[in-house]
């Protein structure tokens, strides 16, 4: 069972009160982007086995949306985050790095 | 015009616990941001205590809950809606808010006896023995979002109207007699 605290709101919410969002920080192409651009913005996803940053929402609970970062292959959770970030936060990427030395880093 | 009932009429379950859908109950939604200038005098106006942060103020019949960091569930008197969202338009005009009956809209609930947590605990994953006392919790009832608190020696469960015989079946399969854990 995945559990993830909310930094909304500060439950420790269970994956069933949590919706999945994908991947977190995508930067978004629109309007006036190349075809390329755009096509890797909707559909190219890192998908990496490891460390991995995402989107959830806290459906059933306060709402909101917030960041994750957790590695895909043990289901170990580094940390959560508020969304409202372009990068995950330094701190979480030395805890990441500590504990994942192969990890090449948040890009 | 038409009476006002609540979505079960008052439907009532004696199992181990028992259940009681009540109200009607006037329920206003608001929602503002906690820093929200003259938001603890608005609640004041209304002979209320704005709530901290996953909290609740007051009781079921006339209280204040935190839903999330923009939304407060305030708690009045059925009778006592209009005046209410006419009170906190005028404490809160200018201020970036917006505050709707809802007492319609949703249904709510009374799980009351001594094994009351028992019958809040199968329902869903929220940890009902580190519940504090006046701590207002969001999350599901089986398949469908609720909000729940402590009251008295009981819960007060608040969900949609629309999903309010769902609810109530899966509270009385929940507190059914032989239905005890443990
Ligand atoms: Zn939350």
């Amino acid at each position: 069972m995945l559990i993830l605290e909310c930094p909304c709101c500060g439950v420790m919410a269970d994956e069933t009160e949590l919706s999945p969002g994908g991947e977190a920080h995508l930067k978004r192409f629109g309007p006036g982007s190349t075809d390329q651009e755009f096509e890797a913005y909707m559909f190219a996803r890192k998908n990496p086995k490891g460390v991995h940053f995402e989107r959830w929402r806290h459906a059933y609970g306060c709402g909101k949306w917030f960041l994750a970062a957790r590695c895909t292959a043990t289901l170990e959770v580094f940390g959560t985050y508020p969304a409202q970030v372009g990068a995950p936060p330094q701190d979480l990427q030395d805890k990441i790095k500590a504990k994942r030395p192969e990890w090449k880093g948040f890009q | 015009m038409s009476n006002a009932v609540s979505a079960l009429q008052g439907a009532s379950f004696e199992g181990f616990v028992t259940v009681r859908e009540i109200g009607p109950l006037g329920m206003i939604s608001l929602r503002a941001k906690a820093d929200v200038t003259g938001l603890e005098a608005a609640f004041a106006a209304l002979g209320l205590t704005l709530p901290a942060h996953r909290q609740m103020t007051g009781t079921t019949d006339k209280g204040a809950g935190w839903m999330s960091p923009d939304e407060y569930l305030i708690l009045v008197p059925y009778a006592e809606v209009a005046s209410a969202l006419a009170s906190l338009g005028q404490s809160l005009e200018g201020q970036h808010h917006l505050a709707v009956d809802v007492s319609d809209a949703r249904a709510i609930f009374r799980i009351e006896g001594a094994k009351a947590g028992q019958v809040v605990q199968k329902l869903g994953p929220i940890d009902v023995a580190r519940l504090g006392p006046n701590e207002l919790r969001r999350s599901r009832a089986a398949q469908v979002a609720a909000a729940i608190w402590v009251e008295g020696e009981g819960y007060t469960l608040v969900c949609f109207r629309s999903v309010a015989a769902y609810v109530m079946g899966i509270l009385k399969a929940s507190a059914a007699n032989g239905a005890e854990l443990g």
